[in-house]
């Protein structure tokens, strides 16, 4: 397992392996924001949170069809469908490897970037709370997403449709804590919620997941 | 005589050919009497006036878009447990109908909301997880199409719906996270005291029954075509092996 983890890891900081388009994606979304609102402080500091919780998402779902696609051109996923590893097991460590090279950097940066749209001062740590709490949520609905389109030709696009629906919980609970941070309002609840989620997320989707990919490997 | 002998393609056919007319011509005649019971035969709300006709309509088709979910997801489950074909495509039958009664629930609903609420829109709780099931409808439709091998697509789109079914449901409690907002409550239970008063209550119950026997009626209609279709491109399938 930790090998695997390592591989992928390996594969996606190399040269080539997309690390930091999710986040160069994220940053150009937030700063294309206040070209299309319009750069008054005070409106772009309400809407901060829920910019930057998008932002996070669709950095997110950007990086999704590297998650599988490569390896199942290469038959690496053969070789783990057949390996005494389970295949949950397997996907998980995949998801968990998404979430290193995309959700994380996200976490970190999304407090720079903060800065940008004139975020309030008490949001900073209640942002980076809400970001860290969802992100595996998003990766693992991602992972699962992937697995039932990786078989489909040209299939990007249908992904988009079918896990976008997935992460609206996801991102309902994320960007009401983030937002209740940035006001000074009590943000245990959503983020009670919003850890729910994830926890449930991982504790699951794998299954789903790998249910998904041996009806497509067969 | 069980339950399951249906999975034969044959004597699903067999039976659906016997109900069919039954439940056409029921859903007719509970369409037509709910209808014009409702529209004409009913006094005016005291404040709504005449815009409360259109729940007639409105209710019935957000009732069948939320029960279409819940068979395709019963569907799903018997496909992947037992894997008869009759039930896959009983699903993908149904898809299709969930989301035009899902565009009808939200379009009366808009053509309702306008003179009510002075809005056409309103991110409304339930108004936002019914848009929301029609995201779902939207994906699983378009699962079904991308992928050519028949067992293979029912496959995933089951594996679909019964994720999709976990998360329609949480980003159902999610949004009431927002506020109560405009749309009322359930008024049509059977024990409650805040429920619509009886005039509107009978021609509505009447639409609904209606509704779902078109349901019924269009599922065993959709399916009885997908069946053939099988058919076909087995037979085509064959026929190229041969030559």
């Amino acid at each position: 397992m930790t090998a695997l983890l390592i591989r992928d890891l390996r594969l996606a900081f190399r040269a080539g392996g997309g690390f930091g388009l999710g986040l160069a994606f994220f940053l150009i979304l937030v700063v294309l924001v206040p070209f299309s609102v319009g750069p008054e402080s005070a409106l772009l500091g309400t809407i901060a949170p829920g910019i930057l919780w998008l932002g996070a998402l669709l950095a997110c779902l950007l990086s999704l069809d590297r998650l599988l696609a490569l390896d199942f051109e290469d038959g690496t996923l053969d070789v783990l469908a057949t390996a005494p590893l389970p295949l949950e097991a397997a996907l998980a460590i995949k998801g968990l490897a998404h979430w290193i090279t995309t959700g994380l950097p996200l976490v970190l940066a999304a407090p720079v970037l903060g800065i940008l749209l004139n975020l309030p001062a008490q949001g900073f740590g209640w942002l980076v709370v809400s970001l860290a709490l969802g992100t595996p949520a998003l990766s693992m609905i991602g992972c699962f997403g992937a697995a039932l389109t990786v078989g489909i030709k040209r299939g990007g696009l249908l992904m988009s449709l079918l896990v976008l629906p997935l992460y609206v919980p996801t991102l309902i609970f994320g960007a009401e804590a983030a937002r209740r941070g940035a006001v000074g309002m009590a943000v245990e609840t959503p983020l009670l919620l919003l850890a729910g989620i994830s926890l449930g997320s991982v504790a699951l989707l794998p299954f789903a997941a790998a249910a998904a990919l041996r009806m497509t490997i067969r | 005589m069980s339950f399951w002998e249906y999975a034969n393609p044959v004597k699903f056919l067999a039976l659906s050919a016997r109900v069919q007319p039954f439940a056409w011509g029921a859903a007719a005649v509970g369409i037509f009497v709910g209808l014009v019971w409702g529209f004409f035969f009913t006094p005016d709300d005291f404040r709504q006036g005449s815009t409360i006709r259109i729940i007639y309509i409105h209710v019935p088709s957000a009732w069948i878009a939320i029960n279409a979910w819940i068979m395709m997801l019963i569907a799903s489950l018997i496909w992947l447990v037992r894997r008869h074909h009759v039930s896959a495509l009983a699903a993908k039958a149904a898809a299709p109908v969930g989301l035009v009664m899902t565009v009808i629930g939200l379009l009366t609903g808009a053509l309702w909301g306008q003179p009510m609420w002075g809005t056409w829109w309103a991110w409304d709780p339930r108004l936002t997880s019914f848009l929301t099931l029609f995201l779902f409808y939207l994906g699983y439709i378009a699962l079904w199409q991308a992928i050519e091998d028949p067992d293979t697509a029912a496959d995933l789109t089951s594996v679909l719906c019964l994720v999709g079914s976990v998360f329609a449901l949480m980003s159902r409690y999610a949004v009431l996270f927002w506020n109560q907002g405009l749309h009322q409550g359930a008024t049509l239970s059977l024990d409650k005291e805040e429920n619509i008063s009886d005039v509107f209550w009978f021609p509505l119950i009447t639409s609904i029954a209606g509704f779902t026997l078109l349901f019924i009626a269009l599922v065993l209609y959709r399916t009885g075509t997908e069946i053939s279709l099988r058919r076909a491109r087995a037979l085509g399938a064959r026929l190229e092996k041969e030559a």
